[in-house]
């Protein structure tokens, strides 16, 4: 990926962006679309199909399919598939290695945990049934020789954390957790080793690892889910570039190795890798994703072009001044980095919980050592009432409480297209009352729509002219005809004037269609020059996203304000807030402002999502109290959000509120419940009376309960 | 009690082959993708003869 790929060939930027070398032993292909069985058949029969293919195996959980073979080339599996009717992409080959790793060594210590708490609880069964003497001795010795080694294999996530909590001086629920564990396991041994008749309390040691080690492990994979898919959408966009060396050759190279002073070609439909200067060619540029202005502006040699920007019409020759880091994309970086560093403060509901829970368990447990200790004189009896409590207290069913119900919600929200990038989203989600969407590429598609209503024949012989350029508004124009039925009018020697427009001929007649001030109309728009009598001009507006109507109003109707901040001028955005509604209209936005206006309104209390897909809006996404980016927008937006709308369809964002409510209020639920089986087992415990099998059942209990009230439909 | 000696070992050899069979699954990569599992029960592909 370093260099100019052989796959890719000179200038050819058509092929897909990962660029891998034929050799490679895997692909990884990303397959956003497939949902069912006859897809994963499908797809793996087209793959097999193809020359080379060893091995295709789709994991629909991930949306991908892994590809092992030799000699293979992404390109040709990515056309395989599309001719299969299947979309696909290449995701970066490093991916491939760091798949899972975490998540299978957490499972393991949880099947281990699971199958040697069962066979120490067969053990205890028959002691608690009665066995005694020698037999219950020996049991106890087996007990040992199973749960020791067990607890500390399947126990060490716990006791990483607390050691690593404890060494900076805080208490973290893995302390209580760790120290209930261990000295379970240590007295009971102690207890079996001196063939004394007091409880045992192995099976109680490793129900708890067993129980807290599903809830961590239901966390982790909730995140990890995210988290593959929101690296998957980062590795989709690898930004290329393509450099012109001293003889004038093409190389594709990465965006990231650009260099000051390099000079950058770019073609049509191209994203501007770097800042720069134009030093050849005349174009229109696409400023929307860094100003949300909806109009394209018009560049030639001279003007300063931005990263992030898209060339419209032209190609161009772009002299670098600044790249990587140092980009227009930095100052908004700053921005986005400050306002990570407050959300970060936002403690969930688990560790609030945690928070107050942790010194109490440890209080308990050391009142009710002192107490035994004073009252009976007898220290084991004394330690023996102490790990009940402890054991008791330990939060099996407060571990699940949370992570069951939010992989119940992400999973839903999964389903429904919208990704949950952030562990405590939820939680802030649902104390959104003010909702601020960006304009342009989030409530409108980004894209132009011819208004009005012109004439058939002008239209039809614009569309004629537009049919080969990239620009927005010719595929409005060429849109706008198709949608009437218009047939095309054949037209000869046809050429592009880049940044100025289309010039063909018919029948002797010189047509002209373009920018008005090169056709000599007035107004904003493209002109069409008919060589005969006078130009007619085509006036355009941007395309409103199809259920933005729906979106508002569904919001509305929950009670939720509704703001529109753009960058864009005051006519398009009151013309787009009109239409859809919207009585807060903020435009002429700068980056800043947004984020002002977002530090504004939540230093008044509000509570904000801001949803946005561009550049400008990575500020205000970072800064808001909550955040949706769209799936089409820029990595950076992406990554500054805490929910991916994939699907791009708005009105999930109404069911995403309504869904984080609910979640949050079962989490509430669970935690109460929890607590509500504390305050039965605690004075229990406290009072002595507390045995193994009666912390067993509460664990299980507790445990069970929480997750059945997790799943437990959310409609 | 002497029946102990023979049940004991057996007991903890079950659980024994229960917990390799799990980590044979773990390493075969089983839990790897549960949706799609729960789809190929359906495919008709390896109905008359198993993947190779």
């Amino acid at each position: 990926m370093t260099a100019a790929c052989p796959a890719c060939g000179g200038a050819d930027l058509a092929a897909p962006a990962a660029g891998s070398s034929g050799a490679s032993a895997g692909i990884l292909l990303h397959l956003p679309d497939i949902s069912c069985a006859a897809c994963i058949a499908s797809v793996e029969t087209a793959l097999a199909g193809i020359p080379g293919v060893r091995e295709a195996r789709v994991n629909l959980s991930h949306k991908q399919a892994l590809v092992q073979g030799v000699g293979l080339v992404p390109d040709t599996l990515v056309e395989g598939l599309a001719a299969a009717g299947h979309r696909a992409q290449p995701l970066d080959d490093g991916m491939l290695a760091r798949q899972g790793d975490e998540m299978r060594g957490l499972l393991m210590r949880t099947g281990v945990a699971g199958f040697a708490m069962m066979n120490v609880m067969l053990l205890s069964v028959a002691v608690w049934s009665g066995a005694a003497d020698t037999t219950e001795r020996l049991f106890h010795l087996i007990s040992a020789a199973i749960a020791l080694p067990a607890v500390a294999f399947s126990g060490r996530p716990f006791f990483a954390s607390a050691l690593s909590a404890l060494r900076r001086g805080r208490l973290n629920m893995d302390v209580p957790i760790s120290l209930a564990i261990t000295l379970a396991a240590l007295v009971s041994l102690v207890g079996a080793l001196q063939g004394s008749d007091r409880h045992s309390w192995f099976d109680a040691a490793l129900a708890l690892t067993f129980f807290l080690l599903i809830g961590r492990t239901l966390d982790h994979a909730g995140r990890r889910a995210a988290r593959s898919a929101a690296a998957e959408l980062a590795a989709l966009n690898v930004p290329q570039a393509v450099r012109l060396d001293a003889a004038g050759r093409n190389h594709v190279v990465r965006a990231d190795s650009l260099a000051e002073g390099d000079l950058i070609l770019l073609r049509p439909g191209d994203r501007l890798p770097a800042d720069g200067i134009v030093t050849e060619g005349r174009s229109d540029i696409d400023r929307s994703a860094l100003t949300g202005e909806s109009a394209p502006a018009a560049v030639a040699g001279g003007d300063e072009v931005a990263a992030g920007e898209v060339n419209l019409s032209g190609p161009l020759t772009v002299r670098v001044t600044r790249a990587g880091r140092d980009t227009a994309l930095n100052r908004l970086a700053e921005l986005v980095a400050t306002a990570e560093m407050q959300r970060s403060r936002f403690a969930g509901l688990a560790d609030r919980a945690a928070r107050a829970y942790a010194p109490l368990v440890h209080l308990l447990g050391l009142g009710a050592f002192v107490a035994w200790w004073y009252v009976s004189g007898d220290v084991w009896r004394a330690t023996d009432v102490a790990i009940a409590v402890l054991v008791i207290t330990c939060p099996c069913a407060l571990g699940l409480a949370v992570p069951a119900v939010s992989v119940v919600a992400t999973g839903r929200l999964f389903r429904n297209g919208l990704l949950v990038k952030s562990r405590t989203a939820l939680e802030r989600l649902s104390e959104i009352d003010l909702v601020a969407f960006d304009k342009t590429g989030t409530l409108t598609t980004g894209a132009a729509e011819l208004s009005g209503d012109p004439d058939g024949t002008a239209l039809a012989l614009a569309a004629s002219l537009a049919a080969g350029s990239a620009h927005p508004y010719s595929r409005a124009l060429v849109a706008a005809a198709e949608a009437r039925g218009l047939s095309t009018i054949p037209v000869t020697d046809l050429t592009e004037r880049p940044g100025l427009g289309m010039e063909a001929r018919l029948g002797g007649r010189r047509i002209r269609l373009g920018r008005p001030s090169w056709i000599g109309a007035g107004g904003d728009g493209v002109a069409l020059d008919t060589g005969e009598g006078a130009p007619i001009l085509f006036t355009f507006r941007e395309e409103i996203r199809p259920d933005a109507a729906e979106a508002i109003a569904a919001l509305k109707r929950a009670g939720i304000d509704v703001a529109l901040l753009s960058g864009d001028t005051a006519a398009p955005c009151n013309r787009v807030a009109g239409t859809l509604g919207i009585e807060q209209v903020e435009s002429a936005m700068s980056p800043e402002d947004k984020a002002d206006w977002i530090r504004n309104r939540t230093r008044d209390g509000r509570k904000i999502l801001m949803v946005g897909d561009g550049l400008n809006d990575t500020g205000a996404l970072s800064l808001a109290h909550a955040s949706v980016a769209l799936g089409s927008g820029l990595d950076a937006a992406r990554s500054a959000a805490d929910v991916v709308l994939l699907s791009g369809r708005l009105a999930r964002i109404a069911d995403l509120l309504v869904i984080s409510r609910k979640g949050v209020g079962r989490m509430r639920q669970n935690i109460w419940l929890s607590f509500g089986y504390n305050a039965i087992a605690v004075p229990v415990a406290l009072a002595g009376l507390a045995t193994p099998f009666l912390a067993a059942l509460a664990m299980s209990l507790s445990s069970v309960t929480v997750s059945l009230n997790a799943m437990r439909g959310m409609k | 009690m002497n029946v102990l000696v023979i049940l004991i070992p057996a007991s903890l050899g079950l659980g024994l082959i229960g917990l390799l069979g799990f980590v044979w699954t773990m390493r075969a990569s089983q839990y790897d993708d549960a949706e799609g599992d729960r789809h190929r029960i359906l495919d008709t592909r390896y109905d008359d003869a198993p993947k190779k």
